[in-house]
């Protein structure tokens, strides 16, 4: 199945939510744009400030697949707390102000048809295997915190060992990071 | 709505990920690109719980957010390490393991 042809299937079918798509199909190109900045311009700062724009968008493409809790984790996470790091170390390694030279590698092009030959495989795969399946309509009325309880009680019942697994590893990479960015 | 819009929009992603790994040299910059891997699976997590109609895929993203935070940080530290021995973060000049 190509491409086009899932583009006349979702037009064709008779209870597509078209607003959704919509809503999608903006919030895809822009995260697309802003990622492609990300990986192609020559100013560290402005690629942090693009990235904060590809996390947003995936925070707003979790809303649009009913994930709210999700969606307000990779907030608070991401552009709260992973932006601020990514800042400092921008800062702390003194890069310089406005544009800069030799951010790339010299064999840099390589990456381009790795990257394309990657996305074809992916598109293939993911169309033969995935094609024809739809998502379950978002709830977008009722009550809405089902999806939170559920994390919840997953979390701490049938989760609770990979959950204390995760804060040993938080602890230790903090510990860690002072180790290692410790002066003496 | 599709559920192979979701997968295309993390493959795409994905793959930008992939090329900013292979293409960039500053340290940071190569974090910031892995950042764009993780949150293209993050998505894709995101859109199988949507499709099997099952929580497990949100938490499975929550405990690839809490493993992301702690990657950045370490990696973070590293980087400034490096920076604080040899005043770059030029992944090409760190090359004592060649023989």
């Amino acid at each position: 199945m190509t491409a086009f042809s899932l583009l006349a299937q979702s037009v064709s079918d008779g209870n597509v939510n078209v607003a959704q798509n919509i809503g999608f199909g903006l919030i895809a190109a822009v995260m697309i744009f802003a990622a492609l900045c990300v990986v192609t311009t020559k100013n560290v700062v402005h690629a942090a400030l693009w990235l904060v724009i590809v996390l947003g968008g995936v925070a707003a493409q979790y809303i649009l697949a009913a994930a709210e809790f999700v969606a307000v984790s990779q907030v608070m996470v991401y552009i709260g707390a992973v932006m601020v790091l990514f800042l400092f170390g921008i800062m702390l390694t003194r890069a310089q102000i406005g544009a800069e030279d030799g951010l790339n590698n010299t064999g840099w092009q390589i990456g381009i048809p790795v990257a394309v030959v990657l996305f074809g495989l992916l598109a293939f795969v993911v169309l033969d295997a995935f094609g024809d399946d739809t998502l379950a309509e978002a709830p977008l009325t009722g009550d809405n915190n089902e999806a939170t309880v559920d994390i919840a009680d997953r979390v701490l019942f049938q989760y609770l060992a990979p959950f204390f697994g995760m804060t040993f590893v938080l602890l230790a990479a903090a510990i860690g990071a002072i180790v290692l960015a410790r002066k003496d | 709505m599709l559920a192979a819009n979701f997968l295309l929009l993390a493959a795409v992603l994905f793959c930008i990920g992939v090329f900013g790994v292979i293409a960039r040299r500053n340290a940071v910059m190569v974090l910031m690109s892995i950042e764009l891997v993780l949150n293209s699976v993050n998505l894709n997590l995101i859109a199988f719980a949507l499709m099997n109609d099952d929580v497990d895929g949100q938490v499975f993203a929550l405990f690839v957010i809490g493993i992301a935070a702690a990657e950045v940080g370490v990696g973070l530290a590293m980087v400034l390490l490096i920076y604080r021995n040899r005043r770059s973060i030029s992944l090409d000049e760190l090359s004592e393991l060649k023989g």
